[in-house]
């Protein structure tokens, strides 16, 4: 009885930290701007079953992806495990799913092969970060904190995978001595339990709770950790998908306050007939964190600093500032940064710092060529190229801030209508004197 | 051999006639005055009038989509643009657009719908590879052996999911078509998209193209085939740089056609 109350207390405890972290997180949320509306619900699963459940843009790096998909597939399945142990900390309950029958044994099998299998991954995964570079995992955005932020998360999980093949192989091993039924199967835990033959009932028992006690605190100290690292993307990248732009990746949102003045400018009449009133003034572009959509911040929530977007992309290969992982990440940084102060004293609280500039440089801005490759590459469907050019459209509409070649473009364009200056009487020249042979 | 004119046919001369023609071949600014790139619009040209196709240019009424404005941050004068456009295009009840470059494919499928131009948009290549594939446009057979390797504009590739058509048509033309290590999705960007075309690139320590050369330089083809008038110019510089302009050369899909049926 004592057990199940420390236990309650314990798990009311962890929900109640992650409750504060969560109410946090969604007054962020609220200083972010409107995007896209979530409709397609049909579609939108589809995308979560293939992209997230399936795994489809991980594997786009066959060998370490698959590693990835293993650890993801064995956390949907370990999951299960550890709804049962909060039922059994509640309850008093020793394996209280085992109920399910058949369906338990196969719950329980891939849990302990998974448990294998994501124990293994996660040395690869750690070893290369210590002992390898990977190209991907450096960077300017990539500091020593970052990287001990990687390590943390990846021991932690080493040791749930541990903890819980020493909780299935003690249990395996107690019941099978003391000729009780064993509840599940346990084709890994079951080849290690022979190794303790050896011991007594009672150790083995001693030795059970200690790693079942282990694991469980593990988990509760791992998702009140998580908010806090980049490894949030164990919660946060399956809604992420969930949440994705269903738009091609060629296309970019349209800006309807400048519809509103454009339509003004080409029929001025409209000019009186438009109450202005009702519409509330917002700047055009993104120049700090609160004009971030809701989407940005939750993709900055998301990202797990993988680098795949980074190492695709032609800008950041060619030796340039921008590095569209440094981009996510820096809107996460600055809403640390800001956030607090804005939930605060409101909207217009200022720290006379910036996303741009302060974090995110226009010579980052203008070298993407909008190509799409870090969005195409990114496995959790976060979009960077709208960011970027959100962040453009506040430089050249607010500020009339843009290369010189750029303002020629845009001068080109709009006296002449093309980007060169030509005219439009010579728009023809290309057709001269053409001629096709008859045959 | 005997030649015959071709008159390109201007949509407000067919409109006073009282004709509509079926497509409208927007030429793009590139196609109108990049030197290198007109003649990639002569060779469409040809292509669509030896299929009898019912087209007509805009000619002076055409204007920028408002494509580059955008991508560099200048949504006022990209909407302006798009706007008047749709308005032209309205007063020629114009339903049917094909495109050369892919970036005005672009902003007309995905982007003009947003401010009420709906359009039916295809890429050329689109277009062209039904007409390969059931034999209507038949291979001269002339370049068999070449070796040829493919650029994706990503405003075909993974901006709008078009891998299959250019690589069926290249197909026809040459038994000899080969990838390039990043190539469909995967492919590394020329270095001219989002504006960059009219800049200098910011300091690195290599230029985009270079590096896209070299990946076409390493499959030892003879073409470099693109579809895109930006890739094109970059990559027509690479093989400048590379002093290699002599041995390799880069053409775009549409004069691959003409060249090989001899149009």
């Amino acid at each position: 009885m004592i057990k199940q109350i420390i236990f309650a207390a314990l798990l009311l405890l962890t929900l109640g930290v992650f409750a504060f972290t969560v109410n946090r997180i969604l007054s962020f949320f609220r200083l972010t701007r409107r995007t896209f509306p979530v409709r397609e619900l049909g579609k939108r699963f589809s995308v979560m079953l293939d992209v997230a459940f399936g795994q489809t843009k991980i594997f786009r790096r066959p060998v370490i992806g698959f590693l990835h998909a293993l650890v993801f597939w064995g956390f949907c399945v370990i999951l299960i495990g550890s709804i049962e142990m909060v039922i059994d900390g509640l309850g008093g309950s020793e394996r209280a799913l085992s109920v399910l029958g058949i369906v338990y044994k196969i719950i329980s099998a891939s849990g302990d092969i998974f448990a294998l299998l994501v124990a293994i991954s996660i040395v690869v995964f750690m070893s290369r970060r210590l002992f390898f570079h990977i190209r991907r995992f450096e960077g300017v955005e990539m500091k020593p904190s970052t990287h001990v932020d990687a390590n943390i998360a990846l021991t932690m999980i080493l040791l749930l995978m541990l903890s819980l093949l020493g909780m299935n192989t003690f249990y395996y091993e107690r019941q099978m001595m003391t000729g009780e039924l064993i509840r599940g199967t346990f084709p890994v835990s079951g080849l290690i339990a022979p190794l303790f033959s050896s011991l007594s009932p009672a150790t083995l028992n001693t030795l059970h709770e200690i790693c079942w006690w282990t694991h469980i605190l593990l988990i509760f100290v791992f998702a009140n950790m998580l908010p806090y690292s980049k490894h949030f993307h164990v919660f946060m990248s399956v809604p992420n998908v969930f949440l994705s732009r269903l738009d091609p990746l060629g296309k970019l949102p349209k800006m309807d306050n400048i519809t509103r003045e454009v339509k003004l400018m080409l029929n001025p009449e409209t000019a009186y007939a438009a109450p202005a009133s009702d519409i509330p003034v917002e700047r055009f572009g993104v120049k700090d964190v609160e004009d971030v959509s809701w989407k940005n911040y939750f993709d900055s929530l998301s990202c797990t600093q993988c680098g795949r977007c980074t190492s695709v992309c032609p800008a950041n290969i060619t030796g340039k500032l921008l590095s569209p992982r440094k981009v996510i990440m820096d809107v996460r940084a600055r809403m640390k940064e800001k956030g607090p102060g804005m939930v605060k004293s409101g909207r217009d609280f200022t720290d006379n710092k910036s996303l741009l500039r302060d974090y995110i440089s226009e010579e980052e801005l203008w070298a993407c060529t909008t190509c799409n490759a870090c969005a195409m590459e990114c496995p959790i469907n976060i979009n960077h190229p709208t960011l970027i050019v959100d962040m453009r459209r506040y430089l050249v509409m607010e500020e009339a801030s843009a290369p010189g070649e750029i303002k020629t473009v845009f001068n080109n364009i709009e006296n002449n209508g093309a980007p060169w200056q030509f005219s439009p009487e010579d728009r023809l020249l290309w057709a001269k004197d053409l001629e096709i042979k008859v045959k | 051999m005997e030649t015959h004119k071709i008159e390109i046919p201007v949509m407000a001369d067919l409109f006073a006639r009282g004709e509509k023609p079926e497509y409208l071949f927007w030429v793009g600014c590139a196609g109108a005055f990049d030197d290198r790139y007109k003649k990639v619009a002569r060779a469409f040209a040809k292509i669509l009038t030896h299929l009898n196709i019912s087209f007509a240019v805009l000619g002076k009424e055409e204007s920028c989509t408002g494509d580059p404005a955008r991508r560099a941050g200048n949504e006022m004068l990209y909407q302006m643009q798009a706007l008047q456009n749709i308005e032209i295009l309205k007063l020629y009840e114009v339903r049917k657009i094909i495109t050369i470059c892919p970036h005005c494919y672009n902003i007309f499928k995905n982007e003009y719908p947003d401010l009420g131009g709906h359009y039916e948009v295809t890429h050329y290549v689109q277009f062209l590879e039904p007409f390969i594939r059931d034999g209507r446009l038949k291979s001269g057979k002339s370049m068999q052996e070449t070796r040829i390797t493919y650029h994706d504009p990503c405003y075909l590739g993974r901006a709008n999911n078009i891998y299959r058509e250019p690589r069926s048509i290249l197909k026809s033309i040459s038994g000899n078509l080969v990838e390039m290590k990043r190539s469909k999705s995967f492919a590394l960007c020329c270095g001219a998209g989002g504006a960059q075309m009219f800049k200098e690139a910011e300091k690195g320590n290599k230029e985009v193209f270079l590096e896209r050369t070299e990946d076409a330089l390493e499959t030892g083809a003879e073409i470099i085939a693109t579809a895109c008038p930006f890739c094109m110019t970059m990559m027509t510089d690479g093989l400048k740089y590379k002093n290699k302009e002599e041995e390799i050369r880069n053409y775009d899909i549409a004069e691959l056609i003409a060249m090989d049926m001899d149009l």
